[in-house]
């Protein structure tokens, strides 16, 4: 399973992120690609608007997409973070299209319902959720040259749903780790590290407490790493990994992770970034991959962002153009990002957690008309 | 496995009960007791602590400590412990019996920076004294320094770990080759114990708001336990408000805006996540008190950072985090006026940025800036 991924892995790294590694994967190739007629139909992609401010947000990127014709349709699903689970031909309709574009879904409290983000991830075997945090030029934050990719395994660990109650007032929660998930999460981590050229990968632990665990999945993230010699492998323990962020954020670049840790440490490092409002994601399996706002915190918004419409697009835009570089259309994904990072850094229409005080619409619009 | 925890609830229980049969019926609001009683009696009786000078640069910032602590006329008297050289067999650590002992006895206690020589057959320091002490709760305060500037200047707020079960329970095995189990254990007992604390200390302290941080959408039985407790507790508070927050959604608001903050109380590594974080926000765990809460009114105050050996007899150590701890001792003891002259020398003298030392960008040896501390108050 894990041998037969890393081919497809490939495939999808080396298109979905920068244009750059790209490039230079295929210029080492001995043919030339030659375009068949038909790579640039339209491609379909299951649409999940959700939650809150979920509808919203996707609808900012439909109006987008179409305002700059993209080559995608998208085949709309009501799922809502209260469903019992996610419904039958909303994974077939992924399973198909093999990308999905999603807002957030909800997540009910100690309800006895469990999680459809992670039903969702479960399902379909999205192992690996990644968070790009960085600065974006022109937006003022309190730290600068933040430019940090959280990989987080996204299947076990604290998410594996087992939990009882031994007696009453009793309960534990079972923290799974395998090998298999552990080396297939530092092999991501290290494949994306080549292939996007950066220089260090730091995987974030508790092992100092969690031996047995934290300690299996060091040492698989150890042995992937001896395999990448160029690139340069750290550890970290996660409260210090935490401190370190909010004191010296940019000695950080690729951090590998459980997925518990993983979770704090995105929306940390988001945070740090200028919020989860902006910093782009999804996940991503062997197969198939869900295109969302990267950090999770506030995905669904509060009622007052909801009521005014001011929730920020700009996440769920780059994290479409993340998708329309993942379905290979580079230019379309370039056109989308140069735009939206042109809107911030004019600086003229930014909602309110950017300390601006535009509604939602303003900001499509802005995006629309500085499209080229 | 139940019977297993069962007799380790027993256990713990019927430790706290035999060698303090008078106070253990009076549960948390002891502490409060015995402080007003020494209150009264401070003027005469000096009260008798326990210091752990620790290792490495402990001896010098603990010296630095007492050296405060006698230019501010602190009733305080030390009993001074040093680790062993060798396992004591009654306590299969390094620490003596009779320190811990001494901890008991006095109920309050200082500790500095120890560190746990390596090798097997012996418990951690830290782990000894927390298991044989029962301390239950770990608050750190985290204020920022005025006068000295980090990105975030508006820092004010307490956080409280739970710290004896949780993820930090130990109990972990291997399933089959390649799959590892590590349990996480929430009991109603240890929550409700640290939810009461939480709000006694907001109560105390004249804070307005308790936040307790959680991941009860993922977690829904072990989180929802625990938040089960809190809301139980905050019910007989209605004068603080309440309420709960996804641990995601906290560590982005700390870092976007810490201000929005109280106190926070939460399970064990959750706790540990966050309390380092605003460490972090403040200047790092040279700055930053703690102080250990156990059960029947023990207060064991520590400083965090480690024993740092290079530079340990260099006189280059900054004593701020075991002076800021000393003062929460003296707080959870009652002796404000003393607290607060002391914190505002302290705060003063690195406001005025003439004394500092090398980690706060000064040039300053540990007695110099001692010295200066003495001399503001």
């Amino acid at each position: 399973m894990a041998r037969r991924s890393i081919p497809v892995l490939k495939k999808l790294l080396s298109t979905s992120q920068h244009p750059s590694p790209c490039s230079r994967f295929t210029s080492s190739r001995s043919v030339t690609y030659m375009p068949r007629p038909g790579d640039g139909a339209p491609r379909p992609v299951t649409l999940i608007p959700g939650d809150g401010i979920g509808p919203l947000v996707t609808g900012a990127v439909e109006q987008v997409m179409e305002a700059m014709h993209a080559p995608v349709y998208f085949e709309r699903y009501e799922v809502h973070g209260d469903m019992k689970k996610v419904p039958e031909e909303v994974i077939e309709s992924i399973k198909k299209n093999k990308v999905c574009l999603k807002g957030g879904l909800a997540t009910p409290m100690g309800g006895g319902v469990s999680s459809l983000n992670v039903q969702l991830r479960k399902e379909l075997d999205l192992y690996a959720s990644l968070v790009n945090c960085f600065n974006l030029p022109g937006l003022p934050t309190r730290h600068q040259n933040v430019d940090i990719v959280v990989i987080r395994e996204n299947t076990e660990g604290e998410y594996s749903g087992l939990e009882h109650e031994v007696v009453p007032g009793v309960v534990e929660s079972l923290k799974v780790i395998t090998k298999f998930c552990s080396e297939r999460i530092a092999k991501y981590a290290f494949e994306y590290a080549y292939l996007n050229n950066r220089k260090k990968v730091t995987a974030v632990h508790k092992a100092n407490i969690m031996k047995l665990a934290d300690g299996l999945f060091l040492e698989s993230c150890r042995e992937v790493a001896t395999k990448y010699p160029g690139i340069k492998y750290s550890e970290i323990i996660v409260d210090n990994c935490c401190m370190q962020l909010v004191s010296k954020p940019e000695q950080f670049d690729v951090m590998v992770t459980p997925n518990l840790y993983g979770n704090l440490v995105a929306n940390t490092a988001a945070g740090i970034a200028g919020g989860t409002g902006v910093m782009p994601g999804g996940n991503v399996g062997a197969d198939h991959a869900i295109f969302e706002q990267g950090a999770s915190a506030g995905n669904v918004g509060n009622d007052k962002i909801l009521e005014q419409k001011k929730a920020n697009p700009v996440a769920l835009l780059l994290s479409s153009a993340m998708m329309l570089r993942h379905l290979q259309f580079p230019s379309f994904a370039d056109r989308l990002e140069t735009a939206v990072k042109r809107v911030i850094s004019e600086g003229k229409y930014r909602t309110k957690d950017l300390g601006g005080d535009s509604t939602t619409e303003e900001v499509v619009n802005a995006v629309v008309s500085a499209l080229d | 496995m139940a019977a297993q925890l069962l007799r380790r609830a027993l256990g713990s229980r019927s430790s706290q009960i035999l060698p303090n049969t008078t106070t253990a019926s009076a549960g948390p609001n002891y502490s409060l007791l015995a402080s007003v009683a020494r209150a009264f009696s401070s003027a005469t009786t000096p009260i008798t602590a326990t210091l752990f000078p620790g290792d490495g640069i402990g001896p010098e910032i603990a010296e630095s400590v007492k050296q405060v602590f006698k230019e501010a006329e602190v009733p305080i008297q030390w009993e001074e412990h040093y680790v062993g050289t060798e396992i004591d067999p009654r306590t299969q650590s390094f620490l003596t019996w009779e320190s811990l002992e001494s901890v008991r006895r006095n109920r309050v206690g200082l500790k500095g920076p120890m560190a746990t020589p390596i090798g097997k057959g012996h418990r951690s320091l830290n782990l000894t004294l927390r298991k044989e002490l029962n301390l239950y709760a770990n608050v750190r305060p985290c204020n920022s320094l005025p006068g000295y500037k980090t990105r975030y200047d508006d820092v004010n707020l307490i956080t409280i770990r739970e710290n004896t079960e949780g993820e930090y329970s130990g109990l972990e095995h291997q399933v089959v080759r390649g799959v590892v189990e590590s349990l996480k254990i929430i009991t109603r007992q240890a929550s409700l114990r640290v939810a009461e604390y939480a709000f006694h200390y907001a109560k105390a302290h004249g804070r307005e708001r308790v936040s307790a941080i959680h991941k009860a959408n993922i977690m829904q039985k072990t989180d929802g336990l625990f938040l089960k407790c809190c809301r139980e507790v905050a019910e007989k508070y209605p004068e603080i408000t309440y309420e709960e927050v996804v641990i995601d959604n906290c560590c982005m608001m700390l870092v976007k805006n810490p201000s929005f903050f109280d106190v926070l109380v939460m399970p064990n590594l959750y706790g540990d996540i966050i309390s380092d974080l605003c460490a972090g926000l403040i200047g790092g765990l040279g700055l930053t008190p703690s102080c250990n809460i156990g059960e029947g009114g023990i207060a064991l105050a520590e400083a965090v950072h480690g024993s740092a050996p290079d530079i340990a007899g260099k006189n280059m150590a900054n004593p701020t985090a075991l002076l800021l701890s000393a003062v929460s001792m003296l707080r959870h003891l009652e002796l404000h006026d003393k607290a607060d002259r002391i914190q505002n020398a302290i705060l003063n003298t690195i406001a005025e940025g003439k004394y500092r030392t090398a980690d706060l960008g000064g040039t300053s040896s540990t007695t110099d800036f001692t010295k200066a501390i003495c001399d503001h108050l």
